[in-house]
């Protein structure tokens, strides 16, 4: 979907300023302080909910306290105890045992996603801003083709096309994102190469990779690195969705959405929401945590921004 | 007007038709239709007979151009899956999937605006704050984990603790049985999908309206109004609301898409028999003259869609003309 840039009120405030004989717009003590400590709390906070989540997820093979999809059907399936955090599933598979691997499943889809979209948009989006010509005309023409079609069908087609495996997952949704990347740093690029410092380093004979590697991307870092987090969320969702939905993952591989999936009927009884609880609690975690990050690194990278 | 609309109906011919050939591309290599003859006796003539009567051992294209021609016909061909005629299958789904669409967008529209608003016009307010927390956690939420905390929550939650003979909402279908017509009834069965499907479109849209409305609370004709002596009230919606809406019909015409998407989800939890389930069906069942039909018809259906909030433009903005 589409995100909002916060600076842009940041923005307009600037504008106010700079207005001759404009009155700057009130904002006691107490409110700006909020607004700074309200985000950069929220950041740290999420800086280190991902941080722990990676390692307890990446770290499950000596943190989680049963093997992997050991079963146990002596266990009668229950909610969480001193024993089971999570509660056990219907099988008597440990909850906790399954949502730390099957987060390793999820994570790595999403952060693989993350690197492999935006290294391939950002070289099409540069040459494509940068030299115009065909490159430049295919990659509208191909996003414009990409808007009529909901992605989640697209997926579900391709998905079922390259069979249901993670790194199947991390193609496709590599192979769809990248253009969203490629777009913005088109738009970043298109408007940077215009500047007089382009000019002087032109000038000064520098080549055109030259231009584009030392002068033009280290200035659209900011839009790079928020769309490159607000990827890893979006292909978290994917997965898990589709894996939801049962055109994804299928077990014996564990991830988010397949302890989801098999949770589907726990919703009608209230004795084992928990099977939704804990599996969806990571899920939003993951998710909320790299969209505040993503909406903060948009802060910090805009000299516009005040905070 | 009319030559405006029969432009951009010519418009969008190139790139429906080069869309339905990559679709049309990617589910007929993707799905075998003489996969269920494999194991037949004397699988290889037969399978080879059948292709030949299916029109597979020509080139993709002229297969592509076969199919896409007897489409304009208005003919969408027959199911592999159950031998029904697509063509009513899916005016047959279309309809309750018309009916979430059409309510999801008018209650996320009237929500997502009085949002924004409240949130602009009270800027760093508590209840700003409020608003920017919920629609976060709006933002970061998967539709189809909305849709079963709700049912968990809403429904199941309150029928155990409370003993309930039936639920306040209802989650399987639209109606219950042998009711139809608008209704209490349906309004119960409605409210669940229409918040799920709209669940991620309020949170993005409301703090979208939010932004531009600020930015046009920000702009000199509006402190001209206020300067002259215009009452804040009249100001907010006389001057600047109107202005504010025009960013946001651009949002949800590109959203529509991602709605068909979350159609495809919201049908599935909650058992209602339209589009999305249909879609489902399809792809799990291989049926490719289905899935080709309904992506054709969606397409159309998010370009009319475009369509319409280009025509939105004008009439929120007098000063754009469509010509």
């Amino acid at each position: 979907m589409t995100v909002i840039p916060e600076s842009d009120i940041a923005g307009s405030q600037t504008e106010l300023e700079l207005a001759p004989g404009a009155e700057p717009v009130a904002r006691t003590n107490w409110q700006l302080f909020r607004r700074r400590f309200f985000r950069h709390k929220l950041a740290l906070a999420s800086m280190v909910v991902l941080f722990v989540l990676i390692v307890v997820c990446f770290g499950a093979a000596w943190i989680a306290p049963f093997p992997k999809n050991e079963t146990n059907l002596l266990i009668v399936p229950g909610g969480p105890s001193a024993h089971h955090w999570f509660g056990t599933n219907e099988a008597g598979q440990d909850m906790l045992t399954q949502v730390l691997y099957g987060g390793q499943i999820s994570l790595k889809i999403g952060l693989a996603v993350a690197f492999f979209s935006t290294v391939v948009g950002v070289v099409v989006g540069a040459i494509a801003g940068f030299f115009g010509g065909w490159i430049d005309q295919g990659l509208s023409r191909l996003t414009d083709l990409f808007l009529i079609v909901p992605e989640l069908a697209i997926l579900g087609v391709a998905i079922q096309r390259l069979g249901r495996s993670d790194n199947a997952f991390i193609f496709v949704l590599a192979a769809l994102g990248w253009m969203y990347i490629a777009r913005v740093v088109r738009g970043q690029v298109l408007s940077i190469r215009e500047k007089e410092f382009i000019e002087a380093a032109r000038a000064s004979g520098a080549s055109g990779t030259r231009i584009i590697v030392r002068h033009i991307l280290p200035n659209c870092i900011g839009p790079i690195m928020v769309n490159a987090t607000l990827a890893i969320a979006a292909a978290v969702i994917a997965e898990t969705t589709l894996t939801y939905l049962g055109l994804g993952l299928q077990p014996p591989a564990t991830s988010w959405g397949i302890l989801l999936n098999q949770a589907e009927g726990a919703v009608t009884s209230t004795s084992q929401f928990y099977l939704v609880f804990f599996p969806g609690l990571f899920l939003i975690l993951t998710v909320l945590a790299v969209n505040f990050l993503g909406d903060d690194l948009r802060d910090a990278f805009d000299p516009q921004s005040h905070h | 007007m009319l030559t405006y609309i029969v432009r951009r109906i010519f418009y969008s011919v190139p790139v429906l038709v080069i869309a339905s050939f990559l679709v049309f591309w990617g589910i007929r290599t993707t799905y075998d239709p003489t996969a269920k003859l494999r194991t037949s006796r004397d699988a290889a003539r037969v399978i080879a007979q059948r292709r030949h009567e299916l029109g597979l051992d020509k080139s993709i294209v002229s297969q592509w151009w076969t199919w896409f021609t007897s489409f304009l016909h208005g003919n969408l061909g027959v199911s592999d899956r159950t031998n029904g005629d697509v063509w009513k299958m899916i005016t047959h789904a279309l309809w309750p999937s018309l009916q979430l669409m059409f309510f999801g967008i008018g209650f996320a529209l009237v929500l997502a605006i009085a949002v924004g608003v409240y949130s602009a016009v009270k800027q760093y307010s508590v209840g700003d704050y409020l608003f920017t927390g919920v629609s976060y956690i709006g933002i970061a939420m998967p539709t189809f984990l909305f849709g079963l905390l709700a049912i968990a929550l809403v429904v199941t939650l309150p029928v155990t603790w409370f003993h309930l003979n039936q639920p306040i909402l209802y989650s399987v279908g639209l109606h219950s049985t042998g009711q139809s017509g608008f209704n209490l009834d349906y309004l119960r069965h409605l409210a669940l999908p229409v918040l799920t499907l709209t669940v991620q479109s309020v949170a993005v849209w409301s703090r979208f309206q939010r932004a531009s409305m600020l930015d046009v609370l920000n702009a000199d004709y509006v402190r001209t109004a206020r300067a002259k002596g215009v009452p804040k009230r009249k100001v907010i919606f006389g001057h600047a609301f109107r202005n504010a809406l025009i960013p946001l019909v651009t949002v949800v015409a590109l959203d529509s898409a991602f709605l068909v998407g979350g159609l495809v989800i919201t049908e599935q939890i909650f058992s209602i028999g339209g589009m999305g389930r249909l879609f489902l069906e399809a792809l799990s069942g291989g049926d490719a003259p289905v899935l080709l039909a309904w992506f054709l018809v969606v397409a159309v259906f998010v370009i009319v869609f475009n369509l319409i909030a280009d025509l939105m433009y004008s009439v929120l903005d007098p000063r754009i003309r469509v010509s």
